[in-house]
């Protein structure tokens, strides 16, 4: 393998700030790594999780600048200012997402792997098109792959969160 | 927390057990471990992180076939960052799952057997570092000739992959004859003779296998991992390393999918721990996507030969089945997938005879081993597929063959096998009736078709993996007085819900609800030995120990209230968090004070549950264990597909199928469950494939696999699933706690023949081996159009020279269970050699 | 889990420092855009840039303006923003058909039109693991000697993988090229060679800087694709066709590219030639196909069985014109994509 020695590896030279759930963090790491290599190991949320860093699976989506994304290839040194929402960042006060709240309830996940990318990438949907049809969401979903389920759950799993997000936008509860 | 909704509305329950009062079990709920997967606070192996950790890198095998002359590890130890290397000689001592196969060794001591074998580590600082370094390391090589399939594998003796097993590279062979198939032949009206190839395909859980290992306070070895089988693996550790079990602790995380993919003890797991102990750090794993496929353990290739002879109504008078198994280069599980090739083909219908003979071969590629099914979707494959050629032949209607022949309940099979309840007739009619199968079937315009077949599988294997008298599962109960409830486990949460069912069972007994209940499982220092969740056992067997340690709590408790409340104990009802007296329910106490009592009257309150499997007595013939269980589970599927004759291209455009599962103890999971087996079976009938590829001999010695990626191994998408419909056919069974039998495996195993026999109806054409690509349909096509046998599939079985079988006549011709010509030297049941079972 | 190598990171802010940097590091330096291909490659240690120079703050590449007669984008517009953007749609539906069958919509949120068409050349020898590449000890294109796809063959025969490049060639586009010291404009099919190593005309020291597209009044426009799943996987075959009819249905102008089965995107000029003056009934329609699938050679390097891809070009085009002609392929396209692309729509 070639490969010039550049900064060393262990070497946190790199700082960035991101807006991380809605928190501004700063956060030293070493240059090579990945938007999923610093959420799970310089910033310590492992609910991000991952199948192949190679951008084949989908389990380490998460939202930045309002989109789903693959963190496995987004380069962390790209993401100063911006903005990044894992599957942390969903319940709050302590109360679940609805997304989280109909996956739980409806099989949406089982061994719970693909989870946090999934709900992710539900939530990105449905702030962007509130009422997806079902091929929509099919659609949406599809970079995202869930050895367990088949899917389906997951499917009932957003219909079901998308009437609860309206129930709780009328009552004030959701922004 | 919704406790009681109802199943959307492509699922249904066909029978709901009456007159009982259940609160908490047959009710749909939030399964109790999904907080911690939708807020994404579960631990698994790869989200531990500890103080002053280093990571582990695995050098592997470039080459299939090589002894290792030499290995010089000094630059890489050398390199800035990296704190230890090992080799094979750290770690010398053989190990596998089963006792008869214990051919690995943690690194490759002087011999690789396939491109990706382990054959150095490096443990360094950063993950990047000991990646770098691998290539520090110097190996020399002498390059062997290899083998890439089993027909090679049978044509070329020497080199030996492992000097023990059959001879050359045959690893086993088994042969029997349950009654004189000649015979039966000889009476048949029809006969037919099949081949077909199941082509291997691998588990592809979406978490990349992790561990974690150290050396803990006390000096003692604890290990985080993803596995489903915390106990086999406590003890190939204990062997390994030479430590005693009782000073390591395994700790298996909830696994992000497990398939069979985590149930043998594997290399990686061994070597860190071993790292752990020499670094006195913690030290870390976490396997690529392409390491996962080398670690493999899937589903075996397997070649088929099938001959059956019929009579007119159908009635199955001989079955004759030869297979070839494809091993790759251990022995893993592979003794107990050869048994398991033929063992269930006597299960779902009625075979007057059956001669079974299997051989498993050793070849140059990652170890095949246990996949969701373990060894028995491929004759189920070929056995249904030619059911539906029978029915042809005889101008039956498929569904009506099968109802014909189906097995009766309790019935015991020609191999001795003892069954339990049985829904098969009524899965079969429940999915005609669903799919309209009798306005379809031979009716659909061309380019479209339905198909239907049915299948068996068992609900825990009768057997452990290494002989002994102790229970398979066991559960460790206490009560606090504050009323809460731990439930200690050796069980694996692999998402199959294992904890909820637990947790469920003993909030039923207890009169909670599952919140109240605080499930510790897979921890082997905190709970008592389970097996592992393999088998489709965990329900049944971790379950009915679970509903005995339930019953003994329930059953102290109970006495306490009833001296307080001054009532027979007999009158106590546990319910609604509080123990009351039926006939006059205003006398009360909370659950709380309940336990209180119980505590003032007993001490502590702890109990623990035990389960054996049945005795089973009828298999007395040298591997008549393989295939018993206390129960069986049945399904039927009918899948409608859409097949472009033009192309070949195919769409499965809907599958309608039915569970005899005994009773859903959570339907939400229970669906989840047939979803996901269906949804894997589909995977696997169209397009899975653990493929290898040769380079040009001439040029190269390379046998590697075809593409170890995500991308490249095809899983199914969110946009590839067709429409499912599911009807749970309900019976409970007293077999199983509250009636339950197996939900994740059998749903799996119709859907393959299925979608086979379905582009026959839609194009006229038989695929005979899966994947059903558009490739091969298209040749099959083409053979069609040219008059020639329109099919695509294997040609030829090769020669197999054969023990002679163990005669053992079935129960209806008298026999007892006992081969006749075994010596009764041989006869010996179940020494640990023999004692081989499955995931 | 896999790492990136070590690379030095550059973030310009115009086109001319990168530009500079360009020329200053030739080819030890790679322009990284949306990072899907080039990251993945890195990871898999494919291709190893001492030096990545970010486009993220290069002014003035992102963004479309579309007149009435052309249409100027830039590299950096995501394959989402295409895919979403109604004037695509009705305009070059090629293009935006192509853009929204790209992987998956995680990476097309990310992905760049330029990355897109500069994508790496794909064969199932190259895209792999350092190890496993090193257990067939390397081929031609990295590290290696030998083509194993063809042992024979003096040049790689690695497939060209871009969805959207078929079918701007179909729409006629031309691309700027910008190098510290000129800038050119070629047509978009004049980028490519048939050599998998030297895919791309570009020189090292030039990027892309601008996607051109000439008046497509009357043009009616199409591509198909065919890849195994419906989402992730790239194409093994793709058809891009664009025509234009006259009030009578009689072919004016045609163009038909076939994506996946080369080294670069195959134009099939005979077959568009055929067509003109002719209405897109069966029978052209079926010499069409057959005229251009003739040009198909693919190779044992991609999923799929190579004689049937080959087998199924012709079937792919005869979708396209049909569609083209008005025909509702719908269910064509149904069975091909597993849903009905306009999901896309907002
Ligand atoms: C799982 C997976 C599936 C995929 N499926 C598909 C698919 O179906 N179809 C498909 O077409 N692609 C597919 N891709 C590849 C890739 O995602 C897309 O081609 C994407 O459009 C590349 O754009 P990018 O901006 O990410 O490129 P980058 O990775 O940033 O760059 C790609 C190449 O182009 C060069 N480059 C980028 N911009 C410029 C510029 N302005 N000037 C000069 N050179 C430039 C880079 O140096 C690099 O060599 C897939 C990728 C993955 C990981
Ligand atoms: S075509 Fe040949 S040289 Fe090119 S990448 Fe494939 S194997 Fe290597
Ligand atoms: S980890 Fe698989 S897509 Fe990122
Ligand atoms: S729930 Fe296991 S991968 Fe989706």
């Amino acid at each position: 393998m070639t490969q010039t020695r550049l900064p060393a590896e262990s070497e946190k030279t790199a700082h960035i700030r991101i807006a991380l759930n809605g928190e501004e963090v700063d956060v030293s790491f070493a240059p090579y790594k990945t938007l999923l290599e610093i959420l799970r190991e310089d910033l310590g949320h492992t609910g991000t999780k991952h199948g192949c860093e190679l951008g084949e699976c989908g389990a380490c989506a998460v939202i930045l600048d309002g989109e789903p994304v693959l963190s496995c290839l987004v380069l962390a040194l790209e993401c100063d200012g911006r903005n990044v929402i894992t599957i942390e960042g969903l319940a709050s006060n302590g109360e679940l997402h609805p997304i989280q709240e109909a996956f739980a309830n409806l099989g949406g996940s089982q061994c719970g792997y693909c989870t946090p990318g999934m709900i992710l990438t539900a939530k990105a949907l449905l702030d962007r098109t509130p009422h997806p049809s079902h091929d929509q969401i099919r659609e949406a979903l599809s970079g995202n792959l869930c050895r367990c389920t088949g899917y389906l759950q997951i499917f009932d799993s957003v219909e079901a969160a998308i009437a609860q997000i309206s129930e709780r936008k009328r009552t004030g509860e959701l922004k | 927390m919704a406790n009681n909704q109802d199943l959307p509305k492509r699922a249904s329950r066909s029978s709901k057990a009456a007159g009982e009062d259940l609160r908490v079990i047959g009710s749909s709920r939030q399964r109790v471990d999904v907080r911690g997967k939708v807020t994404g606070q579960t631990i698994y192996a790869d989200d531990i992180s500890l103080p002053r950790m280093a990571y582990c890198k695995i050098l592997r095998s470039p080459h299939p076939h090589a002894v290792i002359r030499n290995i010089d590890v000094s630059r890489a130890q050398a390199h800035p960052g990296v704190y230890l290397v090992l080799t094979g000689k750290d770690l010398p001592i053989e190990y596998g799952i089963l006792p008869v196969s214990q051919d690995e060794t943690a690194l490759c001591v002087d011999r690789v057997r396939h491109v990706g074998d382990p054959v150095a580590a490096v443990i360094a600082r950063e993950e990047l570092t000991a990646f770098e370094a691998l290539d520090l390391i110097d190996v020399e090589y002498e390059i062997l000739p290899t083998i890439s399939d089993p027909e090679e594998a049978l044509a070329t003796p020497e080199p030996r992959l492992h000097d023990y097993g059959e001879e050359g590279n045959i690893h086993k062979r088994v042969s029997f004859e349950f009654g004189d198939v000649d015979k039966g032949f000889a009476e048949a009206d029809e006969i037919l003779e099949d081949l077909f190839f199941y082509q291997g395909s691998t588990h592809l859980a979406m978490e990349q296998h992790a561990s974690v290992a150290i050396k803990d306070r006390e000096g003692k070895l604890t290990l985080w991992t993803s596995t489903q089988v915390p106990h086999y693996l406590h003890r190939s550790l204990a062997k390994v390393l030479e430590l005693p079990a009782g000073h390591i602790r395994v700790i298996a995380t909830p696994n992000g999918g497990g398939f069979g993919g985590k149930s043998d003890p594997l290399n990686h797991e061994i070597i860190v721990c071993k790292a752990a102990l020499l670094l006195g750090r913690p030290v870390k794993i976490s396997l690529t996507r392409e390491e996962v496929f080398y670690c493999h353990r899937g589903r075996h290739p397997v070649l088929m030969k099938f001959k059956v002879g019929v009579k007119k109504d159908g009635t199955i008078k001989a079955l004759d089945l030869q297979t070839l198994i494809d091993g790759g280069g251990y022995g893993s599980f592979g003794v107990a997938s050869t048994f398991y090739t033929g063992a269930l083909q006597t299960t779902a219908y009625h075979v007057e005879r059956f001669k079974f003979r299997a051989c498993r071969t050793f070849t140059n590629k990652p170890p095949c081993g246990p996949k969701r099914g373990h060894g028995t979707p491929q004759p189920r494959f070929g056995q249904e597929v030619q059911m539906d050629k029978i029915a042809e032949r005889l101008g039956i209607d498929p569904a009506e063959l099968r109802l014909r022949t189906a097995v009766k309940p309790n019935e015991l099979t020609a191999n001795f096998l003892q069954l339990g309840t049985v829904g098969l007739e009524q899965c079969i009619r429940r999915v005609v009736d669903m799919s309209g199968w009798k306005d379809k079937f031979r009716k659909l315009p061309e380019g479209r078709g339905v198909g239907l077949a049915c299948s068996c599988y068992l609900t825990g294997a009768g057997l452990s993996i290494y002989w002994n008298k102790m229970p398979h599962s066991g559960i460790q109960l206490k009560l606090d007085r504050s009323g809460g409830v731990t439930l200690q486990a050796g069980t694996t949460e692999i998402g199959q819900g294992s904890d909820d069912v637990l947790a469920a069972i003993v909030a039923e007994i207890l009169g909670l609800q599952t919140v109240d209940i605080r499930v510790y499982s897979g921890d082997t220092d905190l709970g008592p030995v389970d097996l592992g969740s393999y088998s489709s056992r965990v329900t049944l067997m971790a379950g009915n120990a679970a509903v005995q340690a339930a019953e003994r709590a329930k059953a102290m408790l109970a006495e306490a209230v009833a001296e307080k409340l001054q009532v027979p104990k007999e009158r106590l009802r546990f319910a609604d968090n509080a123990v009351f007296d039926t006939a006059a329910p205003e006398k009360r106490v909370t659950f709380p004070e309940a336990v209180c009592l119980g505590e003032s009257r007993f001490g502590t309150i702890g109990t623990v549950g035990s389960y054996w499997p049945p005795k089973m007595p009828a298999a007395q013939y040298k591997g008549g264990g393989v295939g018993t269980s206390p129960t069986y589970t049945y399904s039927a599927a009918v899948a409608e597909v859409e097949v472009n004759p033009a192309t070949g291209w195919i769409r499965v455009v809907k599958i309608w199928n039915t569970h005899d599962l005994g009773r859903a103890l959570n339907p939400t999971i229970a669906l989840g469950q047939v979803e996901g087996s269906i949804y894997m079976g589909l995977g696997e009938a169209l397009m899975e494939e653990q493929e290898f590829r040769r380079l040009p001999k001439k040029l190269s010695h390379a046998l590697v696999h075809k593409f170890p990626s995500i991308l490249e191994y095809k899983s199914p998408t969110s946009l590839d699933m067709p429409e499912i419909f599911t009807e749970f056919v309900e019976g409970p069974d007293p077999r199983g706690p509250f009636g339950a039998k197996e939900v994740g495996q059998g749903p799996l195993l119709p859907i393959m023949p299925a979608v086979a026999n379905a582009v026959y109806d839609a194009v006229g054409v038989r695929i005979d081996e899966v994947p059903i690509t558009p490739e091969k349909i298209l040749k099959a096509l083409a053979e069609k159009r040219a008059g020639r046998e329109p099919r695509y599939g294997p040609t030829h079985f090769p020669e197999i020279s054969w023990p002679e079988a163990l005669r053992v006549p079935p129960p209806w011709e008298g026999g007892d269970g006992r081969a006749i010509n075994e010596t009764p030297k041989e006869r010996k049941p179940r020494v640990e050699k023999e004692a081989v079972l499955k995931p | 889990m896999m790492r990136l190598p070590l690379f030095e990171f550059r973030m310009p802010r115009t086109g001319e420092e990168v530009a500079r940097i360009l020329d200053g590091e030739g080819s030890n330096a790679m322009v990284l855009a949306g990072g899907t291909d080039l990251l993945p490659n890195m990871k898999r240690r494919q291709q190893v840039p001492r030096t990545l120079i970010s486009l993220r703050h290069v002014e003035g590449l992102s963004g479309a303006q579309l007149d009435h007669g052309s249409a100027r984008l830039g590299p950096c517009l995501t394959l989402t923003e295409i895919a979403r953007d109604a004037r695509f749609r009705n305009g070059c539906s090629a293009l935006s058909q192509a853009a929204s069958l790209v992987a998956t919509p995680h990476i097309r949120n990310v992905a760049t039109l330029g990355g897109n068409i500069c994508l790496d050349t794909r064969c199932a020898y190259y895209d792999q693991n350092y190890e496993w590449r090193k257990a067939i000890n390397f081929c031609k294109k990295k590290d290696g000697e030998i083509c194993w796809v063809a042992t024979g063959s003096p040049k790689c025969m690695a497939v060209s993988s871009t969805d959207t490049a078929p079918a701007l060639i179909a729409l006629g586009a031309s691309v700027r090229l910008r190098s510290r010291s000129e800038e050119r404009d070629i047509p978009l099919a004049d980028l490519y060679n048939n050599d998998g190593m030297n895919y791309l005309t570009r020189r090292p020291n030039e990027i892309l800087t601008e996607i051109r597209l000439g008046s497509l009044h009357g043009w009616k426009s199409t591509y198909w694709k065919l890849r195994r799943r419906g989402s992730f996987d790239f194409p093994v075959l793709s058809v891009a066709a664009a025509v234009r009819l006259s009030k009578g249905g009689v072919v004016e102008e045609a163009r038909i590219v076939l994506g996946a089965v080369a080294s670069r995107p195959l134009v099939a000029t005979e077959a568009a030639k055929f067509l003109v003056g002719r209405p897109l009934d069966r029978e052209s329609i079926e010499q069409a196909g057959t005229l251009t699938a003739k040009l198909a050679k693919p190779l044992d390097n991609t999923d799929f069985d190579m004689s049937w891809r080959k087998k199924v070009a012709a079937e792919f085009v005869n979708y396209a014109l049909r569609e083209l002609r008005g025909d509702d392929m719908r269910a064509q396209r149904l069975e091909v994509t597993r849903y009905l692309p306009d999901v896309n729509a907002d």
